[in-house]
């Protein structure tokens, strides 16, 4: 009887996780979004850096320092514009 | 043979992106409601050139086109120039307080879901569709830039000629 009980128990909390997992891939953003829905990334907070001036200036110190320009990131703050 | 599904999908999802709004094809219709309450489409606006522009509160070269576009509103919309901007914001008060910021005199149409952008296939914030009195899309434009606007113009003075 409790044998049954416990096979009955788990092969629900089995159903549960894949259930679970389902979510969660579900949940992954497997596609990248459409540049009408990049309201949230463009938001400041999103940056990487909390000052772009800060970051222009501490770039060229680099680049002066290092004689090689580029491959810092990538243009614009992801807002898909242009 | 278990691939079918898939290889559907696929072919269905490529013809659905091939239906996108390019030059010569018929401009995907769309009925979205304005600020006021009423209901901007398409069809209503056939014999008259429309530029539909794609923005949001969030695109800063949205924000310099939008005194662009009312001059050309004013000039030209006694000729028959109708422009219609699509907003894309998700929240109606980002895209509320863009518009106290910079006012717009000409139709103004929210779509929070994106349906629209999607059948116009927009590749960039703002995207700006050349519609011409047939319906058709006679020019696309990707992004907002100062050294477009005298062609663009140029572009909306032909299709006006047209008759």
């Amino acid at each position: 009887m409790s044998k049954r009980r416990s096979a009955r128990c788990s092969r629900s909390a089995r159903g549960l996780a894949a259930a679970c997992a389902a979510v969660a891939l579900a949940g992954c953003a497997l596609a990248p979004p459409k540049p009408w829905e990049k309201g949230d990334l463009a938001r400041a907070s999103m940056r990487f850096d909390t000052d772009p001036l800060q970051t222009k200036l501490t770039q060229h110190i680099y680049q002066s320092k290092e004689g090689a320009a580029g491959g810092d990131t990538v243009g614009g703050g992801g807002c898909g514009c242009n | 043979m278990r691939f079918v599904p898939v290889l559907l999908v696929a072919a269905l999802a490529f013809a659905a992106t091939t239906q996108a709004a390019t030059p010569g094809a018929a401009a995907p219709a769309f009925a979205l409601p304005t600020a006021g309450g009423e209901t901007v489409s398409l069809a209503p606006l056939r014999g008259r050139v429309v530029y539909v522009d794609f923005w949001a509160s969030w695109c800063a070269p949205c924000r310099r086109s939008f005194p662009w576009m009312n001059a050309l509103q004013a000039r030209y919309g006694k000729d028959g120039l109708a422009i219609v901007g699509i907003n894309v914001d998700k929240r109606r008060e980002d895209a509320e307080r863009f518009l106290r910021d910079t006012p717009a005199s000409f139709t103004i149409a929210y779509d929070a879901n994106g349906a629209t952008p999607a059948a116009y296939d927009v590749k960039g914030m703002p995207s700006s569709y050349l519609i011409d009195r047939k319906g058709n899309v006679a020019a696309v434009e990707e992004g907002f830039h100062d050294e477009r606007r005298d062609d663009v113009e140029a572009q909306i003075r032909a299709l006006l000629a047209q008759r």
